[in-house]
């Protein structure tokens, strides 16, 4: 009880921190940072784009190591591995929100400085691919049978992780191969001084969230997880009393 | 019995059992033939034309095609609970996957060489490139889409709407393999680029995924 208690004031504390920071953040990001010569005002979605897409790359890899842990522990210690396989389905879905605000900022900003939605360039479309590779996930965790989701989201897993290298690969490929359109060199063509504090103040600020959402995520599954376990064992010993 | 023999052992059941009743076969063939002629009747397709979309048509319609089959090959095993008795027996599990991609393998290449003549007709083909770099494409873009397929069947066996999930799960992860075969397919149609790159993706692709496929096929045969 005691221990609960410490933890749920530290994430308390740890929520108002981050969005503390956040708002410090966004500050920085809207008001602080000069606006862009060529663009204007509308680079500033930039401050919460390029966050998410970095953070939605740095999941998938919490993910993979979740259900190599829950492949390895599966049969030696099935405790652990729930545990693990908590960590994987946290950090999957964070990884589809992640992504979802990258492709949906990125668009944003692409109907104004393209005049399109989308186009199919190299990083649009790998992004794409990342996000219907964990959604797929996602599906499959839901349609499968109980007792048996842990192993086959986990296997699914591993498929995920050595499918991203080839698809960046094939993509990049596919891209030089046919003329690419205009794309913004990103953050680090000619990046100006006077805009590093709100990249780091945004970047650090969307790692925070993203790793509270990671926790609380967690700490939920756990709690299912144990629900689930101690209703298990309530029926044994009801059925353990009816056989005496 | 050695390992090779365990594996031919399930590719002669599963063979004579197709033999047998011919449904996977005789519905693929019947099916790649509609989505052929729905695909021309959308498209009317001139032979410039055709020679642009024809790659990515015929590899469309074999992957529609060998999901159809690819539904089936392992729910046959579960009638009588043979699957079960598959899992209790002492033969390796890789060895009973293999058989399975082997057979499913065979049975997409049967509606491959049926399906090519029809394509050629009605879409009016001859390639302008190296077109017997086609033999080198086709076996190893069907494979692709074969091995994973079977590993995805069997992983969605036991979950409810497995119809449903095969498609789900296993067109994403086969979205660079897709590319690479029907990149290579237009270069070697239309001559204008060299498929050297993307044959060269197909087979790491198969040799990384058909690697994964042996390794992990026993954790999902046993996942309870």
């Amino acid at each position: 009880m005691q221990r609960s208690r410490i933890f749920a004031s530290v994430g308390i504390a740890w929520l108002l921190l981050t969005l503390v920071v956040i708002g410090y953040a966004t500050r920085q990001g809207l008001i602080l940072a000069p606006t862009d010569v060529l663009q204007g005002n509308v680079f500033r979605i930039f401050f919460y784009h390029v966050p998410h897409s970095m953070l939605s790359l740095v999941f998938p890899y919490v993910n993979f190591g979740a259900s190599l842990c829950y492949l390895f522990w599966r049969r030696r210690d099935p405790l652990k591995a729930l545990t693990a396989d908590a960590w994987a389905i946290a950090s999957a879905e964070v990884t589809v929100v992640y992504a979802s605000i990258c492709l949906w900022t990125g668009m944003l900003w692409g109907r104004v400085e393209w005049g399109l939605w989308w186009t199919w360039d190299a990083r649009l479309t790998s992004m794409l691919l990342l996000w219907l590779l964990y959604v797929s996930y996602l599906m499959l965790r839901k349609l499968s049978s109980t007792g048996q989701t842990h192993t086959l989201a986990a296997v699914l897993s591993v498929f995920a992780a050595i499918d991203v290298p080839i698809v960046y690969m094939s993509i990049q490929w596919w891209r030089t191969q046919h003329p690419a359109p205009v794309f913004f060199g990103g953050p680090d063509a000619g990046l100006d001084k006077s805009m590093y504090p709100a990249w780091i103040w945004n970047i650090v600020a969307w790692g925070m969230w993203g790793l509270f959402l990671l926790i609380f995520r967690y700490m939920l599954e756990r709690r299912r997880q144990q629900s689930q376990q101690d209703a298990a064992l309530q029926a044994i010993e009801a059925s353990l009393e009816l056989a005496k | 019995m050695s390992y090779f023999g365990h594996v031919f052992t399930h590719l002669r059941k599963d063979i004579q059992l197709e033999w047998r009743s011919r449904d996977s076969i005789n519905g693929m063939l019947f099916f790649s033939l509609l989505v052929v002629v729905v695909f021309s009747l959308a498209f009317d397709p001139t032979a410039a034309m055709s020679r642009q979309i024809a790659g990515g048509i015929l590899w469309v319609t074999l992957l529609f095609a060998s999901i159809t089959a690819l539904n089936q090959a392992w729910t046959r095993e579960q009638r009588n609970r043979v699957l079960d008795a598959l899992r209790m027996s002492p033969a390796p599990p890789s060895a009973l996957f293999l058989g399975k991609a082997l057979a499913n393998l065979l049975f997409v290449a049967l509606v491959e060489v049926v399906l090519a003549p029809l394509f050629i007709i009605f879409y009016n083909l001859h390639a302008l490139g190296q077109g017997w770099l086609l033999l080198v494409v086709m076996p190893l873009g069907t494979w692709a889409l074969v091995c994973n397929g079977t590993f995805f069947a069997a992983l969605g066996l036991r979950t409810r709407n497995r119809e449903l999930l095969l498609p789900l799960i296993l067109f994403p992860i086969s979205i660079p393999a897709l590319l690479g075969m029907m990149q290579a397919t237009t270069a070697i149609l239309t001559g204008e680029s060299e498929p050297g790159i993307w044959i060269r993706l197909l087979i790491a692709y198969n040799i990384a995924f058909t690697t994964v496929c042996l390794l992990l096929f026993e954790t999902v045969l046993s996942a309870e």
